[in-house]
């Protein structure tokens, strides 16, 4: 089968790039989901506080998610709803594979990549203990409760001071639940500060910071955890402060890491930082015509900000199918420092900008009030003033596309200033 | 009344019932497990060792050797993955070229094929990653890897499959000798059988003791390890040991057969013999242990961190015999490394004294010695599209990291021995065994595993008996 555009991954990215492309003039469009119905991660994300910035109103998860479907159903996007995708070879010819038609191709003009994120597993934390039942990523025992209906436990305790941890904790207690604490590693949150005092202060659940699990045990089902204080800058183990709680349930919320399994395969170029593909402004991967948009190029804490950034993929998509992407030049590329962990897009060709550029990044500490300074050969392009920056909410910095004007093959610096130093 | 009972379904418990179930034998194995392979077997190196290490004239020289070169058509008959990868011992200082020399020499003695003393040069040519700083290594084609835990359920399987019983969650209480041979005792029930074979692993000499008088006591050995996610790989082909020492083989950097790193194990006694448990203690010896080998090396990939109890005889050997003073009693203990590898030359040697003990073993005619197993990923792409066709739930995949398809998993719950716990199907067919270690298709399994077996949710153990996952439904 052939199709202008593929569409991997039928989440909130994938339909908000097919539907963008739609809008584009691009009428040819597929969408391969591997479940059995679109909306991905959001169908188990039954809490509110998604769409106030894309519908101005708080929605649920399932919500968020139907109101994409409902736009794409007035469309003739075709969606592969079951489906995998097996491979992706240099000619942009998918292989995937169904139950019902088995194993077939779709062929395309352009890809976009939104095949989302997975869970830090504790093995990628490395929990020392026994492996009894009763630990579960935070996400997976969410599907359990909200989608099938199914209690993971009774008395619970949580690690990981990320949204998810914090929406299970609270989940748990109103499935009737105990939920021990919260426990983070940092001395921060590393999740909204909405979700810190909707989700744990409005149920009194403790939140340790500074803490860790440092053990697992139990035979057969999880008996007891050992948690231990942590300093507060290297997050070494504090030895002496071990204490056990009794419990039989572990959550662990400690990361998501985009999955980008079948970038690797084409070979498509990942970024150490993010883990997920280097992009373009016009979130166009190493590989020309695969875009790729959401969770798949670095984790996003809002849906909303997936959306946004979904939509640009999916516009640049159909304009390269229509060919009217220019790369007449060397793109500028941008070099984060001073605390700052990493920028989204990697670089750009400031002609393709429009008037603004949105720039997504995130800070490795907190800081307090503080400039972001765009900075090109030593000279200050641009100064930002924040009020606060925190690892656990994503930056979005908007500049004046002018500031860029002309440049090209240039590194672009941005830095964290803070504010005391000037 | 049984011809035979087997206790233990570990790796060689199950290579013997399969021997045996070549004649025409009442068989049958029991387990304390809730799954065949639920004990030493399923947490080890899976290395199918050349057999240079163990001392001339040992046991474990001989039926290393032996075993070994059974495992080609073995596995073929079982459908069981295994690739004879070969092995490089590597030395870093001029006292260990000296070790590898006895080593070649004892190799040399315990007629293994093949071996060789290499140069550095050699040895990055095979294994780009290894570290520039060895001096030379010995080389044995013949070392290969192996999927123990497929091996040892396939031939449970196949023992089953030509009539052999089996009973799991049996742990033996004691063993009454009789007249006409043993009764043994359980909680689970009695089984009575005119020969025993005790292949209890750690619990060996307890067993052995039930019986008769103590004389050789089993040292439970921990062993921990960490498993890479297979985009690690590209640091290793085969199967990297440091210099032998008085603990062991040592800290290995291995490719498992599945394309997997597997670093370890460390050799720590622990008094108890059930204890699964890693530290970070031990798994940080593993680290500097590997990073010895392969520099390169990272455990920032784990995706899983294991431990295995391994079964150190007093006598320093592996102890097979019929018990002196407990006739058509066999022990089959101590088998600590390179058990795994003698397993199919161990179960021969066993048919060997059951016949010696005075058992009749008449050939079965109608013998099969063929487990066929489906992986998807696997088959051609005709064959796939053709399996789709006939049973469309190949078609649907379950596992994405391993790309498992429901197909498969239905077709563990249904075999000779059923899987039914989300760890038996993962040990047999693979899903969570990737990188995002059941976190996706966990509850898939678990929804499938209750929808083919009829029963609720929360009757869906983990692995062990008592090892719930769910407690009930939502509110």
């Amino acid at each position: 089968m052939n199709f202008d555009l593929v569409v991997v991954g039928g989440g909130p990215a994938g339909m908000a790039a097919a539907l963008e492309a739609y809008n584009n003039g691009i009428k040819s469009i597929a969408i391969v989901e591997r479940d059995v119905e679109p909306g991905g991660i959001l169908q188990q994300c039954i809490h509110n506080g998604f769409g106030l910035h894309v519908f101005k109103e708080e929605l649920t998860g399932p919500e968020y998610a139907q109101r994409f479907i409902n736009m794409t159903k007035d469309t003739e996007i075709k969606y592969f709803l079951d489906t995998i995708v097996l491979d992706i070879a240099q000619d942009k010819t998918l292989t995937v594979m169904n139950s019902k038609q088995g194993i077939f191709e779709l062929k395309a003009k352009a890809i976009v990549l939104a095949m989302g994120c997975r869970e830090r597993t504790r093995s990628g934390i490395g929990i020392a203990g026994d492996r009894p039942s009763g630990v579960f990523t935070a996400g997976a025992a969410q599907r359990y409760i909200n989608i099938e209906g199914q209690m993971v436990g009774k008395k619970v305790i949580i690690l990981g001071s990320g949204d998810i941890g914090m929406i299970m904790a609270r989940r748990i207690v109103l499935e009737g639940g105990e939920v021990i604490a919260v426990v983070a590693r940092s001395s921060f949150p590393k999740g909204l500060t909405r979700n810190v005092v909707q989700c744990l202060d409005h149920y009194n659940i403790p939140m340790w910071y500074s803490h860790n699990i440092v053990g697992i045990y139990g035979k057969e089902r999880v008996e007891k955890v050992v948690v231990a204080e942590c300093d507060k800058k290297t997050k070494a183990v504090i030895p002496g402060t071990e204490k056990e709680y009794a419990c039989d349930t572990v959550l662990l919320s400690v990361g998501l890491i985009p999955e980008n399994e079948l970038s690797r395969q084409v070979g498509i170029k990942i970024d150490r930082k993010t883990s997920g593909p280097v992009v373009t402004e016009s979130m166009e991967t190493s590989m020309e015509g695969v875009f790729a948009c959401g969770n798949v190029v670095h984790v996003h804490d809002l849906v909303d900000f997936v959306t946004e950034e979904s939509r640009k993929a999916g516009k640049n998509a159909a304009l390269y199918i229509k060919g009217e992407i220019t790369k007449n030049s060397q793109p500028n590329t941008f070099k984060v420092a001073g605390g700052l962990s990493y920028a989204v897009p990697h670089m750009f060709r400031p002609e393709n900008l429009g008037d603004k550029f949105d720039i997504l990044m995130r800070v490795d500490r907190v800081f307090g009030k503080c400039y972001l300074v765009v900075t090109e050969g030593g000279k200050e392009l641009g100064r930002y003033k924040k009020p606060f920056l925190t690892p656990g909410e994503m930056i979005k910095l908007t500049v004046p596309s002018s500031i860029f004007k002309g440049m090209a093959g240039k590194e672009i610096g941005i830095t964290v200033e803070p504010e005391e130093e000037k | 009344m049984y011809d035979i009972a087997i206790i233990g379904a570990g790796v060689v418990g199950a290579a013997i019932a399969r021997e045996l179930s070549r004649y025409q034998l009442k068989l049958i194995v029991v387990d304390k497990g809730n799954d065949v392979c639920a004990g030493t077997s399923k947490a080890n190196s899976s290395i199918v060792h050349a057999g240079y290490d163990p001392e001339p004239g040992t046991l474990m020289a001989k039926l290393n050797s032996e075993g070994n070169p059974m495992f080609d058509k073995l596995c073929k008959e079982l459908s069981v993955p295994f690739n004879r990868c070969g092995s490089f011992v590597v030395a870093f200082t001029d006292e260990q070229v000296e070790t590898l020399k006895v080593l070649l020499e004892r190799g040399k003695k315990n007629g293994i094929p093949g071996l060789e003393i290499v140069d550095v040069k050699k040895l990055l040519e095979k294994e780009p990653a290894a570290s520039p700083d060895a001096k030379a290594a010995l080389y044995a084609p013949t070392a290969g890897v192996v999927d123990p835990m497929l091996l040892t359920t396939a031939l449970m399987e196949n023992a089953v499959m030509n009539g052999a019983d089996y009973k799991l969650n049996y742990k033996v209480d004691s063993i009454e000798k009789t007249a006409g041979g043993y009764i043994i005792h359980s909680d689970a029930g009695d089984v009575e059988a005119k020969c025993v074979i005790n292949a209890a692993g750690v619990y060996s000499d307890i067993i052995h003791n039930m019986v008769a008088k103590p004389d050789f006591s089993i040292t439970p050995k921990i062993g921990q390890y960490f498993l890479l996610d297979k985009s690690e790989n590209d640091k290793i082909q085969s199967v990297l040991f440091p210099c032998p020492d008085k603990n062991g083989k040592g800290i290995l950097v291995a490719r498992s057969v599945h394309g997997n790193v597997i670093l370890g194990p460390t050799s720590d006694v622990d008094q108890d013999r059930d204890d699964t448990g890693t530290t970070d203690e031990a798994l940080n010896r593993v680290r500097q242990g590997c990073s010895k080998l392969v520099p390169t090396i990272t455990t920032r990939n784990c995706i899983r961190n294991f431990a295995g109890m391994r079964a150190e005889p007093s006598t320093g050997d592996f102890v097979i015999r019929e018990v002196k003073d407990a006739p058509k009693f066999i022990d089959v203990a101590g088998i600590k490394s390179p058990g795994l590898s003698a397993a199919p030359a161990i179960a021969l040697y066993v048919v060997d004294i059951v016949k010696n003990c005075g058992i009749a073993l008449n050939p079965k005619k109608e013998f099969n010695p063929i487990v066929k197993r489906t992986v998807f990923m696997e088959l051609s792409p005709v064959e796939q599209a053709a399996l789709v066709k006939k049973d469309p739930r190949y078609g649907r995949i379950i596992c994405r990291c391993e790309r498992i398809t429901e197909g498969e998993i239905v077709d563990e719950i249904h075999r000779p021995i059923p899987a039914v716990t989300l760890d038996a199907i993962k040990r047999r067919c693979r899903p969570g065994m990737g990188r995002c270690q059941g976190g996706f298709c966990g509850p898939k399994v678990h929804e499938i595993l209750a929808r083919e077996l009829g029963c609720e949710w929360k009757d869906i153990v983990l692995d062990k008996k008592g090892s719930y996952i769910l407690t009930g439904k939502t509110k």
